[in-house]
């Protein structure tokens, strides 16, 4: 095990590393030059000249990417074109929005599919089994904005129960206030979420429920559910737990959806100006968090199966 | 509706007939059809602004009017053709691409097919949407780019899955068989890998195609999209977010639209699982 963390870690590096590259190099590579965003159009060359060399652009680019690199290693993103904001402070704030809501619709969403999962498994041939896989098929097809956007016109304008869109601008100072801005927002993520992710539980479960090792379980006199327990839970576990790394990876990520809908100042939001604004600190800044986070979930993923299925442990390759 | 028919005889056999393919090719069949009408009629120019602003759904309007006064029947057929078009090309790109670079993962030596492999993990890590994003972000908007974003970000799912359903088939001891007996690489590839791969691999084509519609419908939701007068249904629900209250249509109809195609292309994919392999029937 120790010899396996040691090589999923050093792939997570070396992988890390290169996602960086190949967002810099493709951010530079295409057309478009960075310093773009600090000029107007009728800017002289003298103009061109300057906000070249002051944003680094004339420079090889390899020489660009180790200083990016060297000011990384140190906590430094740079900062932001347009505003001269450091990248960093900004990023720090807008992850209060979007951690919490990733979290908060993850839990909400693996609480709803595990019951629904299993209750569709195991309640195949019931109606309710049956509505259960309907909803969830029907589900996976549902554009996430177009739920915020029913929910905002019911609960928000029709019911006028929760605000339709926007933080607080004091953040978390009133955490009361705070949840109520993320309340639709969690539930929109986590019930889309939950639809994909149901169907997983389905099928991890529905294999479960065939096994022969379920039915010798049973066969030495093991209760149904005590069999399910013992047995299942830890054989059913493993294919639905790289799912729910992927899952809630998008999730992160995908929140610029969400945010979008419902007005949120997120990491997602930030990403979209920056991408308006062609503010290219900013968007390496946003991409290198979360390209992080979504490295380090997987990561988190692969050691987790392992510790639950020893037989996954002799597979040589460090990746799947 | 014949003509469903008549290609459900050809795609299943009688005896494995399922009823999810019949229902996903309705589905899709109704949103192939409304874009090919549009191709030669549409109710009003999608620029025309004449009608009264925000109206309700009556002879005239079928669905209504937007807030510039354009009929929503209108848009929402113009949008059929967009969903369709990126739908189709994006699979097209991923396709070429994702099976080329599976191909040669399997066929490589260890280390190439390592490194390409840890490269694709990494990249599927990451959502289709925000790869596309960042390919757009780089490009400008266009329909153009927002296909190239859409099929390149989804061609390391294909390339994946074909290299592992490649590796299979090259473990056969027909293909050993053949290697023995002088056929080359090219040979291999188009009288066995493919063949065999293709029943695993058109099912995951068709779950890319939803994706796909998806994923463009988001970036044009963003205003990453294709720009106006390009009209996708992401647009139209973007443009109809201010006004659900008084013109609910507007917000609904797109959405319906959307869902229709991409459940109908994921039934279409159960389906052809189902008689591709008929012991998976009823698992999904």
């Amino acid at each position: 095990m120790t010899s396996y963390l040691l090589r999923r870690s050093a792939f997570l590096l070396v992988s890390f590393v290169i996602a960086m590259m190949a967002i810099f190099v493709l951010l530079r590579l295409l057309p478009g030059d960075p310093s773009n965003a600090l000029l107007s159009v009728t800017a002289t060359p003298e103009q061109i000249a300057a906000a070249q060399a002051q944003v680094g652009a004339d420079r090889p680019v390899l020489e660009q990417f180790l200083a990016w690199f060297a000011q990384l290693t140190r906590f430094d993103l740079g900062e932001s074109f347009i505003s001269s904001l450091p990248v960093w402070p900004e990023i720090a704030a807008r992850l209060t929005v979007t951690v919490p809501l990733t979290l908060m619709a993850f839990a909400l969403a693996l609480v709803i599919s595990l019951v629904a999962g299993v209750v569709a498994a195991i309640k195949a041939d019931r109606w309710y089994g049956i509505l259960i896989s309907a909803i969830s098929q029907l589900g996976v097809a549902v554009p996430v904005f177009w739920v915020g956007i029913l929910m905002v016109s019911v609960f928000s304008v029709g019911l006028r129960w929760l605000p339709s869109s926007g933080f607080p601008r004091d953040d978390w100072a009133d955490p009361a206030d705070a949840l109520r801005s993320l309340t639709l927002p969690v539930i929109t993520v986590a019930l889309v979420m939950s639809a994909s992710l149901t169907r997983y539980v389905r099928s991890a479960t529905l294999d479960v429920v065939g096994s022969d090792y379920l039915r010798s379980a049973r066969a030495q006199g093991s209760g149904y559910t005590e069999a399910l327990w013992r047995h299942g839970l830890r054989n059913g576990a493993v294919p639905v737990i790289s799912i729910l790394g992927i899952e809630l990876a998008t999730t992160f990520l995908g929140a610029v959806v969400v945010e979008s809908v419902f007005g949120l100042p997120g990491l997602g939001s930030m990403l979209l100006k920056a991408i308006e604004q062609h503010d290219y600190p900013n968007i390496q800044g946003v991409l290198f968090v979360s390209t992080l986070v979504v490295l380090v979930i997987g990561f988190l993923a692969d050691v987790a199966q392992r510790l639950i299925d020893p037989r996954l442990r002799v597979s040589i390759s460090g990746n799947r | 509706m014949s003509a469903v028919v008549s290609a459900l005889a050809v795609v299943a056999p009688a005896r494995r007939r399922s009823w999810t393919l019949v229902a996903g090719l309705v589905l899709v069949g109704a949103v192939v059809l409304v874009a090919v009408i549009s191709l030669v009629w549409l109710p009003y120019a999608p620029a025309d602004t004449t009608g009264t602003r925000l109206e309700g759904p009556s002879l005239a309007h079928w669905i209504g009017t937007d807030k510039l006064g354009r009929d929503l029947a209108t848009q929402l057929m113009s949008g059929a053709r967009i969903a369709l078009l990126v739908g189709l090309s994006s699979v097209a790109v991923g396709a070429v691409i994702g099976i080329t670079v599976g191909l040669v993962a399997a066929f490589a030596e260890s280390w190439l097919d390592d490194s390409i492999s840890a490269a694709l993990d990494v990249v599927i890590a990451f959502p289709v949407l925000l790869l596309a994003m960042l390919i757009v972000a780089a490009q400008g908007a266009s329909l153009g780019s927002v296909i190239v974003a859409i099929g390149l970000a989804m061609s390391a799912v294909v390339a994946r899955l074909t290299r592992v359903l490649t590796k299979r088939v090259l473990g056969e001891q027909y293909v050993t068989a053949a290697r023995t007996s002088g056929t080359r690489w090219p040979g291999i590839v188009a009288r066995h890998i493919l063949p065999n791969i293709w029943p695993t691999l058109s099912v995951n084509l068709a779950l890319q195609f939803g994706v796909a519609v998806l994923a463009e419908a988001s970036l044009s939701y963003l205003g990453l999209g294709a720009p106006p007068p390009n009209a996708s249904w992401g647009r139209l629900l973007q443009e109809a977010q201010g006004t659900v209250v008084t013109a609910p249509l507007g917000a609904i109809a797109p959405g319906i639209a959307l869902i229709m195609l991409v459940i109908g292309v994921n039934f279409i994919a159960d389906g052809l699982r189902d008689v591709a392999d008929p012991a998976r029937k009823g698992r999904r």
